[in-house]
């Protein structure tokens, strides 16, 4: 009963325009990362100034994917892996509406794999938020893509034997417009990067490296959150406007972050569009006026 | 006009403004007529990388308030089977036409099979009920497909329709009706002010009203167990109150869901009960059995899921026997059994797929039924009648 009156007395939260405040307190552990991610993304969505009625969030399974529950705007917590499908048909459905999409690496890019290169190679006109936190926290710490070579998890006890996935590589060579790669102890630049990519047109895909005390800092020795951060933070170099293949995220030297990809690329409905309008038997032109960007823009 | 490029007919008539599909046979050209049809119509019309990802995004699409479907056949629905159980635990609309050819795995993929009944039903996880609809002709294909969107529309959940190769690839002339004719149902909206709205609190019909995504509601929607605010709720009681809700919604409404079409069944004596192309061959058998002076009659199944439990159940107990016609070692049967509940033998033609049953199969079975003891020849009642009729008169 006290505990009850306590909360009634506390001013309203800050963000509170847009979190479901009567969901709290959330699931996530303590010295988890997916909190600052989560700030910096409701942070994201007031200074991009879109209608947050005109804007949704969508994600797949796991503790990132949790966010979805917490945020005040149209949400949509689905199946594991397909949250890029799911906005796929969603944002073709209504191209009005932004759409983000807020997963972590295992829902993204182990089982949702083929939705991600699919999506980064038509351009769909969405945002994706990829908190990778090395393991599959929710599930209690297993091997993940995005574990490091050697790295302990409760399913490779000896080390894990698989190298990881460049995230960012792989998303600039599927055509993603915007590729971006943070840690957790970058908020600010976590949320202009998020900012940016909701304001640019096309797939665009932020990767934010984040701690996971729980399950999988205290196998690896990497101490407490704080110990993490600290790690992180002797650890990056902001190296923007680099080819993100040598971006690696390597634990055993220094771990590149930055921006890495900004450009432009006619979007699906783009393109869509323009060879609904033209006479479909004149498709594919082999006259050398091949359908372009700049056309397909117009 | 074919039966897959009539489903995709009927689609379009029913409103249906989005298409997210992944080829395979024998489905392929409903995508195919859509790829075409759709643009014109200001619809989208996207080939996914997966049927994972097809039915993700059809329910987005729903979500996004616009119509959608998808087709496919027995590989593709198997992969489809996750989202379609996000489909019914988020209560979305939407339509999955499964074009069936023979299994398990690859199977036949040119030629006929009814073996995904039972996996229409149940095989997506947990427990639900679902809508199925099994039509026999292009124009059914065309019917039915726009029967599935308005019941979609109505109780909120993604209807399948149990098409075959055979029907899928069958040529025959469609009638379609003039725009105003086309009776369509939409999904109700809510009546309330955003801060007032509760996602999944029912009406009376256990159907609650849903708002769309941009529509100023702010919804969550979550596969987890949910309560009425959509919110996660992980206790035995919100699980009770969600899947309550979601097999009522079904139940409840059995009578408005399920359709027959009840042929020869005034008399009726030897009833073959048939969904699908199988039930053409029957109808062919149950006019030549009463050709021959058999009391044969057809229940023809429109509606598959729900299963008409009731009428069979009374037709059960005045009649001497079922049979059920079946492209498949026997699922339909096994519900069929249950409902007439001992009251007839119930008899199974099976066939394991790769072609149709030959009416001449279901004639002889029903003649057989026919000839067991007991059984008097329409002749005999007809005597029997005009007799009664003659006596009810001097009285």
């Amino acid at each position: 009963m006290t505990n009850k009156k306590a909360t009634k007395a506390l001013p309203p939260h800050p963000m509170e325009a847009l979190l479901r405040s009567e969901r709290l307190p959330h699931i996530w552990c303590a010295g988890c990362g997916i909190g600052t991610v989560f700030s910096s993304v409701i942070a994201a969505v007031q200074k991009s100034g879109y209608d947050p009625d005109k804007t949704a969030v969508v994600s797949g399974i796991g503790c990132t994917a949790r966010m979805a529950g917490y945020i005040r705007l149209d949400s949509f917590h689905t199946t594991h892996g397909r949250a890029i499908a799911f906005a796929t048909g969603l944002k073709l459905a209504r191209p009005e509406i932004k759409v983000l999409v807020v997963s972590g690496d295992g829902d993204l890019l182990a089982i949702g794999g083929n939705h991600f290169i699919h999506a980064a190679r038509r351009n769909i006109d969405i945002t994706v938020i990829c908190v990778n936190n090395l393991n599959y926290g929710m599930t209690g710490g297993q091997l993940a893509p995005s574990t490091p070579f050697g790295a302990k998890t409760t399913s490779s006890v000896s080390g894990c034997p698989e190298e990881p996935f460049n995230f960012c590589y792989l998303a600039s060579a599927c055509g993603s417009v915007y590729v971006a790669r943070w840690t957790t102890l970058h908020t600010r630049r976590i949320t202009n990067s998020i900012t940016e990519a909701m304001q640019k047109r096309g797939f665009t895909f932020v990767e934010i490296l984040t701690p996971c005390p729980t399950s999988f800092g205290r196998r690896n020795k990497m101490g407490t959150a704080l110990d993490t951060l600290k790690f992180y933070h002797e650890r990056s170099v902001i190296l923007n406007d680099i080819d993100p293949r040598d971006a690696p995220v390597d634990f055993g030297s220094k771990i590149v972050v930055g921006k890495f990809v900004d450009k432009e690329r006619p979007t699906f409905i783009d393109n869509y569009q323009l060879v609904c309008k033209t006479d479909i038997g004149d498709w594919p032109d082999f006259d050398g006026t091949a359908v372009s960007g700049s056309q397909a823009t117009r | 006009m074919n039966g897959d490029y009539a489903c995709c007919e009927g689609a379009l008539s029913a409103g249906c403004r989005f298409f997210a599909g992944y080829p395979i046979t024998p489905a392929t050209e409903v995508a195919e007529r859509m790829s075409r049809r759709l643009p014109a119509l200001g619809g989208i019309y996207i080939q996914m990388e997966d049927e994972l990802g097809s039915m993700a995004a059809v329910l987005g699409a729903s979500w996004g308030g616009v119509k959608s479907m998808t087709s496919t056949s027995g590989p593709g629905f198997s992969l489809m089977m996750e989202n379609i159980g996000l489909g019914i635990c988020t209560e979305t609309p939407c339509v999955v036409c499964n074009v069936q050819r023979a299994g398990p795995s690859t199977g036949l993929p040119t030629l006929v099979g009814q073996g995904d009944m039972m996996q229409a039903r149940w095989g997506s996880h947990g427990h639900y009920e679902i809508i199925a609809l099994a039509p026999s002709s292009p124009q059914e294909m065309f019917d039915f497909t726009i029967r599935a969107f308005n019941l979609s529309e109505k109780y909120r959940i993604p209807v399948i329709i149990l098409a075959d190769e055979v029907v899928g690839h069958m040529t025959e002339r469609v009638m379609i009706p003039p725009e105003k004719e086309i009776k369509l149902v939409e999904r109700r909206k809510p009546k309330v002010p955003p801060g007032d709205y509760l996602p999944y609190h029912p009406d009376p019909d256990w159907v609650a009203p849903m708002a769309n995504c941009g529509d100023g509601y702010r919804i969550h929607v979550t596969g987890l167990t949910h309560d009425e605010r959509g919110y996660p709720g992980m206790d035995e009681q919100t699980q009770a109150q969600m899947v309550n809700r979601l097999i009522q919604k079904i139940v409840s409404n059995a009578d408005d869901i399920i359709r027959t079409e009840n042929i020869y069944m005034d008399d009726a004596e030897v009833v073959v009960v048939a969904y699908g192309i199988s039930a053409r061959s029957a109808k062919q058998a149950v006019r030549e059995a009463r050709a021959g002076g058999l009391r044969a009659g057809l229940i023809k199944l429109e509606t598959v899921w729900p299963f008409p439990e009731k009428l069979i159940r009374d037709v059960a107990a005045r009649v001497r026997a079922f049979i059920m016609p079946e492209i498949n070692a026997g699922q339909m049967v096994l519900e069929l059994q249950r409902c007439a509940g001992g009251a007839c033998p119930v008899q199974l033609i099976s066939h394991f797929g790769g072609s149709i049953i030959h009416p001449r199969t279901i004639l002889d079975a029903i003649e057989n039924a026919a000839a067991s003891k007991g059984y008097v020849k329409n002749k005999d009642v007809e005597a029997r009648q005009a007799f009664r009729r003659s006596y009810r008169r001097r009285q």
